[in-house]
């Protein structure tokens, strides 16, 4: 397998022999920051590309094929319309609570995002409670929501800011219900650690009908926790006009509008890598050769490629189904989501006590 | 005192931590006095974190700022809006509100003037998480499973009531 810490720790000796080590920890903070900004942005602009291409494929069109070949270039073209776009004040609105919101927003996003092992020696925040950390980061993400519809002193934005709370707060139980049944079965919340583990089989296969219930129960309350989908009733526009961020324009919409794409990132991410193994090649015991053929394909192509599958089925689902009412998802979550988590808790701890587990 | 790296970034968590304190008491907005609370509850976070506490300081991010201030927020939002922003106070809150601030801060001083700070083994290790779990729900001498259950029937009680405030006639 390809280690990627070689590189990392070769960069680090290169520093250190240069410069103090204090000061080698704090470039290799900026560093580190900067490379995760850029790579948030990126994928941020590959997701968008990547929705209006399923979008339009599920709705037998094209979608974007104007702005360079294959309309490669439509969604730099809205960034650079984003950027000069003017940021406007509102009078009698809170304009601290009105622009700090955004931020809160992004910075949850990013917090999580950061957690993701991307490859073998690529963990930029690794600990040793990493699954339980990813859950706290992205927990406040809903305040900046509500903050955003409060301080916009419009109707509609709080209205979409109830719902979204309302939902966001439900909907991470069944999150953390269905990633705790997981960390039963890996028996760790280090995230590199938990990967390290599916080196024999992922936790889908091993943990076997728990493991896929926890699963489907993962996809559904992750596609309510990034407001999409059925579940996009917070930004409505067919009634809501855009929900919480109606009132913001330019980079203020742009960051709501990068957080949503990046938080869909975030949650295919920690379902590949929970789930499906993260950036460990798919190995099935006994079939030594083919095990090590599965080696010769590197880490981030896997990690990318089940992520990426991932959001194409959480894509699938957002241009099939039509729109929930906000009672019908309270109810899904509450009265059948939960529920089934609970007990599907249970049967996974039952299992790996009884060592029924592949 | 040399300063290092977690020195540094000691002092500037605590600065920003004793603003947002003085803010978050001082402004006449709720919404506002909740979002500086929740910048102090960060500053405690980034504490435990350099303290290698990781499971205190996820606990801290999750609880406090995921949990009680999106609670805060639903609340002020749904009180009236005439009570959201404070506009008068009686001179009786004023001498209680100082009486307890007075109080407090005598005590905190009190406690690290007189208190014997022991000196950290240095290289701190981060507690495992399979020791916390055992302490919290193990039986034997210094476990927590008795405090634990108690608390979540306090937990219990609270859903009860608030059913209770909640249901339909």
């Amino acid at each position: 397998m390809y280690d990627f810490s070689i590189i990392t720790t070769a960069i680090d000796q290169f520093l250190r022999s240069l410069m103090p080590s204090a000061l080698a920890t704090f470039l290799e903070c900026v560093l580190i920051a900067v490379c995760v900004l850029v790579a948030y942005v990126l994928l941020a602009i590959v997701m968008i590309f990547m929705e209006r291409k399923v979008c339009a494929a599920f709705q037998c069109r094209l979608g974007p094929m104007r702005v360079g070949f294959w309309g490669l270039l439509q969604v730099f073209a809205d960034v650079f319309k984003m950027i000069i776009k003017e940021i406007i004040d509102f009078k009698r609105t809170d304009n601290l609570l009105y622009n700090l919101a955004p931020f809160l927003v992004v910075l949850s996003s990013v917090l999580t995002f950061s957690c993701l092992p991307f490859a073998n020696g690529i963990e930029v925040l690794d600990f040793n409670v990493g699954l339980f950390f990813i859950m706290a980061t992205s927990s406040f993400g809903v305040l900046g929501i509500m903050l955003a519809g409060w301080s916009s002193n419009n109707k509609f934005s709080m209205i979409g800011a109830m719902r979204s709370g309302a939902q966001m707060v439900s909907y991470e139980l069944s999150i953390g219900l269905s990633m705790l049944t997981l960390v039963a079965l890996s028996g760790t919340l280090q995230l590199s650690e938990i990967v390290a583990r599916q080196a024999d089989m992922w936790f889908i296969f091993k943990g076997h009908l728990p493991a896929l219930t926890a699963f489907i129960i993962y996809l559904i309350a992750g596609n309510a926790e990034t407001n999409r989908g059925p579940f996009d009733l917070p930004e409505a526009e067919s009634e809501l006009t855009a929900g919480y961020h109606t009132e913001y324009s330019g980079m203020g919409f742009g960051f709501f509008y990068v957080a949503e794409f990046m938080n869909l990132f975030i949650v295919s991410g920690i379902a590949a890598t929970i789930f499906l193994g993260g950036w460990m090649p798919l190995h099935v015991p006994g079939l030594d050769a083919f095990n090590a053929t599965m080696d010769y394909i590197p880490g981030p192509v896997w990690f990318f490629g089940k992520t990426f599958f991932v959001i194409w089925l959480l894509m699938w689902i957002k241009w099939t189904f039509p729109r929930l009412r906000i009672d019908q998802v309270i109810t899904l979550e509450w009265k059948y989501l939960m529920p089934i988590g609970l007990v599907n808790l249970l049967i996974m701890t039952l299992c790996v006590v009884m060592g029924w587990t592949f | 005192m040399e300063l290092n790296t977690l020195t540094i970034i000691f002092i500037g968590l605590s600065l920003l931590m004793v603003a947002a304190a003085l803010l978050a008491v001082t402004t006449r907005n709720i919404m506002r006095a909740t979002t500086y609370l929740l910048f102090v509850l960060f500053g405690t976070a980034g504490l435990y974190f350099i303290l290698h506490y990781t499971f205190l300081g996820a606990v801290q991010v999750t609880v406090y700022a995921g949990g009680i201030i999106v609670l805060f927020v639903f609340a002020a939002l749904l009180i009236g809006k005439g009570t959201r922003d404070l506009t008068h106070t009686s001179i009786l809150r004023y001498t209680a509100g100082f009486t307890a601030a007075i109080t407090g801060l005598a005590l905190t001083v009190y406690l690290i003037f007189t208190h014997q700070f022991p000196e950290v083994q240095h290289p701190v290790s981060v507690v495992p998480m399979k020791l916390i779990g055992h302490t919290m729900m193990g039986v034997e001498k210094y476990n927590f499973v008795l405090p634990f259950e108690v608390v979540s029937v306090l937990l219990l009680a609270c859903m009860v009531g608030a059913l209770l405030i909640a249901r339909k006639r």
